[in-house]
């Protein structure tokens, strides 16, 4: 067996402590922000669910949800809670558009680089603008 | 278990790979389905206030799929998680305590949205 003294081919997972010292290619940041967007939304669940549960739940507590936005949560200020809740909106968009171009490549195949890198443009070209256009509205731009 | 041996032998165990894979991107299709009935409906004409926003999730169908779509999410999640802590944390004991603390997170967080759910 001659082949066996080839050195065999290692994949590993980039460590976290090391991403900014790689040059990722476009769909490389595609996939990195994908883990991204979804531990942000993890970890921001509770106030997902504040939001949802004061937003319905009367219309006193929506009174409370209203004025999240206005005078802040408890000790939390109001700018706070628009930016968690900016990060929010570009971590859904983000995640939303990341996974259906992940269906995508799974359902046609498309995984050659040059598609990883159109759908990759194709991601960023959808989420940014929708990111800009709700956060926009949140500051109260428009 | 007749073909496990010879080239057709089994040499992976729990074959939780393909389910959790496919039940992501189930859940993941269900949640985008979600989404744009959500957006449908806010997209319908009228102020948006608390009566409309309130009556979009007290109808019984809607209740039906936001539950659907929450248990959706805390699955999606946790697999979404798992693969994070299992890629980046070695140490067997703070990979545990870190998968405890996410199913403990979404499983508490679940309830809660239930909860509101099922009080409207």
């Amino acid at each position: 067996m001659a082949d066996s003294s080839k050195p065999r081919p290692v994949y590993r997972n980039i460590h976290i402590t090391q991403i900014l010292s790689y040059r990722l290619p476009l769909a490389g940041i595609v996939s990195i922000l994908h883990r991204v967007s979804g531990v942000i939304m993890f970890l921001l669940l509770p106030l997902v669910i504040w939001l949802f549960d004061t937003s319905l739940t009367s219309e006193i507590s929506y009174e409370r949800f209203t004025s999240a936005f206005i005078a802040g949560i408890g000790f939390v200020p109001a700018a706070l809670v628009k930016l968690a809740v900016l990060g929010l909106i570009w971590g859904y968009l983000h995640h939303f558009v990341a996974g259906v171009r992940h269906l995508w490549m799974d359902a046609t195949h498309s995984v050659t680089q040059a598609h990883g890198r159109s759908s990759a443009v194709l991601t960023f070209a959808i989420s940014l603008p929708l990111t800009l256009a709700f956060g926009a509205k949140l500051f109260g731009l428009y | 278990m007749s073909n496990n041996f010879g080239s057709k032998r089994l040499v992976v165990g729990a074959h939780y790979g393909l389910r959790d894979w496919l039940a992501q991107r189930i859940t993941a299709v269900l949640m985008a389905l979600f989404t744009l009935v959500l957006v449908v409906q806010l997209l319908l004409p009228g102020p948006l206030g608390y009566d409309r926003w309130a009556g979009i999730f007290s109808v019984q169908w809607m209740k039906f799929l936001t539950f659907v779509v929450i248990l959706s999410l805390a699955w999606h999640a946790w697999i979404g998680m798992r693969d994070i802590w299992m890629d980046y944390v070695k140490p067997v004991g703070i990979r545990l305590a870190l998968h405890v603390f996410s199913i403990l997170w979404l499983v508490g967080c679940a309830g809660w949205a239930v909860q509101v759910l099922w009080r409207l």
